[in-house]
């Protein structure tokens, strides 16, 4: 895709009880943000598993953004706090994979917070429109060579480097 | 299906491998009388003189079963694979390398000029001071020469060709393997159902945690240690002393032989049934059970320690796709992995 | 496939259709695989909606139904409904959310109508691997909990009790009554806190539905609505409660004073072994242990020796209790704002600047001054006194929230004063006057006809440092006078701090025990603050009263009945139905690796040694799913919230974004 006509997608796992809500509570308050997310519900952040995370980043997104409760008000007790450990492991992991630390955020907004989360939101969206596409299957995947090299160029080329 | 008297077709070929399966074929022993008697080796290069060209030479589907390990990482394995599908009933991906990527597939977490760097130009092993690398072609002056290329990113079988059957490992425990030769036979003489294609074979379908006499408990994992900085205690489950083990996320049936001897489990049987990613799911497991960081504390005090804690453990990508890179979700690093 | 899904795109009037392109979207779905039926519709949660869904079930064979309109937490049940009416499990639906979620939040339209249909695509990508699920019967005990015996508690205990229904009381104090008991006057109406109060608490310590457990604290909570299993810890009062008569000779002839900075704020003194105040429910006194001449230096026991009724004990025990309740009704209270985090207005450091609960319990009858108002270092009557609103409130640099009663209690005092000092002039120091109840407003003019002074400026400073011959021996007041448009400096004799209403120091820790969440100023959060005040987004768990946010009597007593109500219409029906979303373990295919056992915070895990495999409990299972999560080998499911749907509602969501699998690459 040209540069011109990138626009980020984010997949957005929000949590029923707060970030959820305060996705809600920012569209009943009219707050506009960019559209760039696209949201799944879960029912807290400790269900976003880390290969759900990966699935999305291989199918096509630019980023994705885990929000659950703050911490101590989680409402299963500590589910959040679970996110937060697989979040850094995982975080820590993607930097070998070469994904910028941007693309995959932990953000913590209550029920309450709306605009907080729309700001997040649109931050994020910003990082990722400067850091460029990540399109995976199409950058990455799609780049695993099936025809062997035909030419000492193509050996001497590093995949990726490119891009 | 012609009679029990007909021998069956037989080949194993090894890709990019380090003919670890090849021995443990051998390991079944005696056993391996029994499967001479019921099949012809019409191509094993390891232990015949088989030349491509009489590969090339049989029919269509001239091989009931083929063991293929080893994984595709240049133009030649591929080549082969293509070939062995094409005159194979039955493909078989054997052990990690082919199900999985296996060790060659680390590679993905580089790049092909990295690699080349390092093994052709800058080692301190290698005078080269011609800064000479792999051509595909050379003329030379008896002609043009030609070597297989090597591929950007390491692949397993399965994404190259199709495939019947997996069995996983590194190698496949012997007697497993000895289990599936078995079944085999019985199919292709009985005429016994064949399993469902794409069914993991020689292996459990649960973890490898329930095969392993280690005891076990909550798991509150504080740090991790590298195998070198403590010595485990006996008896007791390593993933609770702080050694990385993959145990859990890992298909059973190799007799968990790592851990009895106190070192944790590399993975090399791969995921379970139902699993995208095995990498993904023992970070999950991981993760999870962190013990650092006490809910009461302020935030920045628990992240601070759930860092420390997980900066303890020295590379997790190497460490959680070790056997199975080419079969994850990413398959390989971008923009040459980590800075 | 044999599925067929049903796709309806709500215009939601012109909230949807204004910005997302909704016919373009629901001919799009229908060209979808696996759709049956598209259909764009103004209302879909009409009637009307709704029987074009049932309808559509029955003309169709639909297999699964997608409406992509307003929050689920708006109207999934209603279309859940729908479909259980037209014979379709109401699990086999799911929303999407492109009002709350898309519409409202944008006025690119062609931005819109692209994020929306990739909603619906998720949504339909995942629906078709939803199962058909049952509702779960929950069976409701009906006893209550109540923790807390102020005012709310006192309430919504006394609605519940005289309803048939048994309540534990559960109060921290000696006594309950709460802050109200130390209340005089209550505003507007000027009836005396204790008069009002005093009968329902009578009322509660007789009641026959009623185990009060004073002094007492919860300690764990397990299980979940309907059954809650609560460890309450009775602290030993070293009085025996089967004999004690409340005759009071033991408070009498105790030696030893202390200051009582509880009740009495400070103000005065009460004996070790006390009574918090004479009407105190129940009457047993209780000996503060850490100020006892017996336990700290083994001598003293007057009162032992002196009680008629032999009821001292000191080797009394903590008693630890264990009740099951089917409900809990947190009515914890608030605590007041401490003004020495504003070292400008002198409190503590300048004798006669009073937090407005000194100045409560100065003017009560029953209080250390007999109801005169007196300095503090000497036994005068002020002439002046200046009153201080907002203090701690409606400020950036502590709380941003205005306290809500700070306004009324501030007015009373000035009536107050003016009553019992009329020669003393009042000043009020305030930013707004909020008086927004009943009769507010018309007391607040009855205190500016009595001759307070209200001067419109949040104080800079109090003061003891005079610059002018007026100012020797006063406190200064120095304020910017925003109506007159000047500094001021008032010189007076004594200065009332308004203090606003904060949550209770240990706010967090209570909440963490019960499983709710606080705001960021640690008031409990409520399931809906227009539509549900009372209930927590922990079922079965309500709030009432100062707890949930600053409000005064009338609010509180409103809430505290307001969950009761809800309490016994659960009782009421004896069974609620829950929904099935809980986690599930495999164990044909469980290890035994026990990562998932100490995962659950609600301890719904249980490893069985013999079998070694781990087993999920459902009926003390929530759905959070971290264990699902967690299991390494994805041998735990978590109902409704599947790994498969979720993996195909990410799919779906990135339907134009993923590339056709290159060939040789596993598909997916």
């Amino acid at each position: 895709m040209s540069e011109s006509t990138y626009e980020p997608i984010i997949i957005g796992f929000l949590c029923n009880w707060c970030s959820y809500r305060a996705a809600d509570l920012a569209g009943t308050a009219r707050l506009h943000y960019s559209t760039n997310m696209r949201p799944i519900r879960v029912m807290c952040s400790g269900r976003v598993e880390p290969d759900l995370v990966l699935a999305a980043l291989r199918n096509g997104a630019d980023g994705v953004l885990i929000a659950g409760c703050h911490p101590g008000e989680c409402h299963y007790l500590e589910g959040n706090l679970k996110t937060l450990r697989r979040y850094k492991l995982l975080k820590r992991m993607l930097a070998q994979f070469g994904i910028e630390k941007e693309r995959v955020q932990l953000v913590w907004a209550s029920a309450s917070e709306g605009s907080a989360l729309a700001n997040a939101i649109n931050r994020m969206t910003q990082e990722l429109r400067q850091l460029g596409p990540l399109r995976w299957q199409e950058t990455v995947i799609k780049r695993v060579d099936l025809q062997p090299a035909k030419t000492v160029e193509m050996v001497r080329d590093p995949v990726g480097e490119e891009v | 299906m012609m009679g029990a008297e007909r021998k069956f077709k037989l080949a194993m070929y090894w890709a990019a491998s380090c003919g670890g399966c090849e021995i443990s074929v051998l390991n079944i022993g005696e056993r391996l009388l029994e499967v001479d008697a019921a099949f012809d080796v019409v191509f094993w290069p390891v232990a015949f003189d088989f030349k491509y060209s009489d590969l090339r030479a049989y029919p269509d589907g001239y091989i009931d079963l083929c063991l293929f390990n080893g994984a595709i990482v240049n133009s030649e394995n591929e080549e082969i694979a293509h070939l062995l599908r094409q005159k194979s009933k039955l493909l078989v991906a054997f052990g990690s390398c082919a199900s999985a990527g296996g060790i060659p597939a680390l590679a993905n977490l580089t790049t092909r000029s990295a690699i080349f760097q390092t093994v052709y130009l800058n080692n301190p092993s290698i005078d080269n001071p011609d800064q000479v690398l792999p051509e595909p072609t050379y003329s030379a002056q008896e002609g043009e020469l030609q070597i297989p290329t090597f591929y950007p990113t390491v692949k397993k079988l399965e994404q190259v060709v199709e495939i019947d059957y997996v069995i996983p490992g590194c190698p496949p425990e012997a007697d497993q393997i000895w289990q599936v030769l078995q079944s085999v036979i019985s199919i292709l003489q009985n005429g016994t159902p064949l399993p469902p294609k794409g069914a993991v074979l020689g292996a459990m379908d649960t973890a490898v945690c329930k095969e392993c006499v280690l005891e076990k408990h909550e798991k509150q994992i504080a740090r991790f240690y590298r195998p070198y900085e403590i010595i485990p205690e006996p008896g007791l489950c390593l993933l609770e002393q702080g050694l990385v083990c993959l145990g859990p996320a890992t298909r059973g049936g190799c007799g968990a032989l790592c851990p009895k001897v106190g070192i944790g489990c590399r993975g090399c049987y791969g995921p379970l049934d139902g699993v995208d990613d095995q990498g993904a799911r023992i970070l999950a497991a991981l993760s999870s059970v962190i013990s650092a960081g006490d809910p009461k504390e302020e935030e920045q005090e628990i992240e601070r320690k759930i860092d420390a804690a997980i900066g303890t453990l020295v590379d997790p990508a190497g460490a959680f796709y070790r056997f199975g890179m080419a079969g994850s979700l990413l398959i390989r690093a971008r923009n040459g992995g980590s800075r | 496939m044999s599925e067929r899904v049903g796709v309806y795109v709500c215009h939601c009037g012109t909230n949807i259709a204004g910005v997302v392109n909704v016919e373009e979207v629901a001919r799009w779905a229908s060209e979808q695989p696996d759709v049956a039926i598209a259909r764009d519709y103004k209302f879909m949660c009409s009637s009307l909606g709704q029987d074009l869904i049932e309808a559509d079930i029955e003309q169709f064979g639909l297999t699964h139904v997608v409406v992509a309109a307003c929050s689920p937490n708006m109207h999934e049940k209603t279309f859940r409904a729908a479909c259980e009416r037209a014979g379709l499990n109401p699990f086999l639906f799911e929303m999407a959310n492109i009002r709350e979620l898309n519409s409202w939040t944008t006025k690119d339209s062609q931005a819109a109508t692209h994020k929306a249909k990739a909603q619906i695509m998720g949504a339909i990508q995942r629906v078709i691997h939803h199962q058909p699920l049952e509702l779960i019967p929950v069976q409701i005990n009906p006893n209550t909990l109540i923790l807390g015996g102020g005012i709310a508690g006192i309430t919504a205990a006394l609605e519940l009790a005289n309803g048939g229904y048994h309540v534990y009381l559960v109060e921290r104090e000696p006594s309950i009554g709460g802050h109200m008991a130390q209340w005089d006057k209550t505003f507007p109406t000027l009836d005396c806190a204790a008069c009002i109060l005093t009968p329902r608490m009578v009322e509660v310590g007789q009641h026959p539905n009623i185990t009060l457990l004073t002094y007492s604290e919860v300690e764990a909570v397990e299980g979940s609505l309907g059954n809650f299993r609560v460890t309450i810890r009775k602290k030993a009062r070293y009085v025996n409660e089967e004999l004690c008569t409340g005759c009071a000779i033991c408070e009498e002839k105790c030696p030893k004073k202390v200051v009582d900075d509880v009740f009495e704020a400070g103000l005065s003194k009460r004996k070790v072994i006390y009574r918090p105040f004479p009407q105190a429910v129940p009457k047993y006194p209780v000996i503060d242990v850490a100020n006892c001449t017996y336990f700290q230096r083994g001598k003293c026991k007057a009162c032992q020796i002196l009680c008629p009724a032999n009821a001292i004990d000191f080797e009394q025990q903590d008693q630890i209790l264990q009740v099951e309740v089917g409900n809990v009704i947190l009515a914890t209270g608030y605590e007041t704002f401490d003004p020495h985090r504003i070292p400008q207005y002198g409190y503590g450091r300048l004798a006669n600047v009073f937090t407005s609960v000194e100045f409560e319990r100065m003017v009560n009858a029953s209080g250390p001054t007999a109801g005169k108002i007196l300095l503090r270092d000497q036994p005068v009557e002020p002439k002046s006194v200046a009153i201080i609103h907002c203090v701690g409130s409606r400020d950036k640099n502590f709380n941003e929230y205005c306290s809500r009663v700070c306004c009324m209690y501030s007015l009373k005092f000035a009536h107050l004063v003016r009553e019992r000092l009329p020669d003393a002039e009042v000043y009020n120091f305030y930013i707004d006057i909020r008086a927004a109840g009943k009769r507010y407003e018309e007391f607040y003019h009855r205190v500016m006809d009595e001759g307070a002074h209200f001067i419109r400026g949040r104080v800079a400073e109090v003061t003891d440092v005079a610059r002018a011959l007026e100012e020797e021996g006063k406190l200064i007041v120095q304020v910017y006078d925003t109506l007159y448009g000047a500094q001021r400096r008032i010189p007076v004799d004594m200065v009332i701090l308004s203090v606003g209403m904060e949550a209770r120091h240990d706010a967090r820790q209570v909440a963490q025990l019960f499983g709710l969440g606080c705001d960021a100023s640690n008031f409990f959060t409520e399931r809906h603050p227009k539509l549900d005040p009372v209930l927590t987004t922990a079922e079965g768990i309500f709030i009432a009263g100062g707890c949930q946010g600053p409000m005064a009597i009338p609010e509180t007593v409103a809430q505290a009945a307001a969950a009761a109500a809800r309490v016994i219409s659960y009782i009421g029906k004896g069974t609620v139905m829950m929904e099935p979303i809980k986690a599930q373990i495999d164990a044909d295919h469980c290890s035994g690796c026990r990562i998932c056992n100490n995962l659950c915070p609600y301890k719904a895990i249980v490893y069985h040694e013999d079998q070694k495999v781990s087993e999920v409990v459902a009926t003390l299972c929530q759905g959070c799913g971290t264990c699902v999560a967690a299991c390494p080998s994805a041998a735990i499911s978590g109902a409704h919230y599947t790994h498969l749907q979720l993996a195909a509602q990410i799919e779906g969501l990135l339907w134009d974004a993923r590339m056709p699998e290159m060939a040789g690459i596993e598909g997916d």
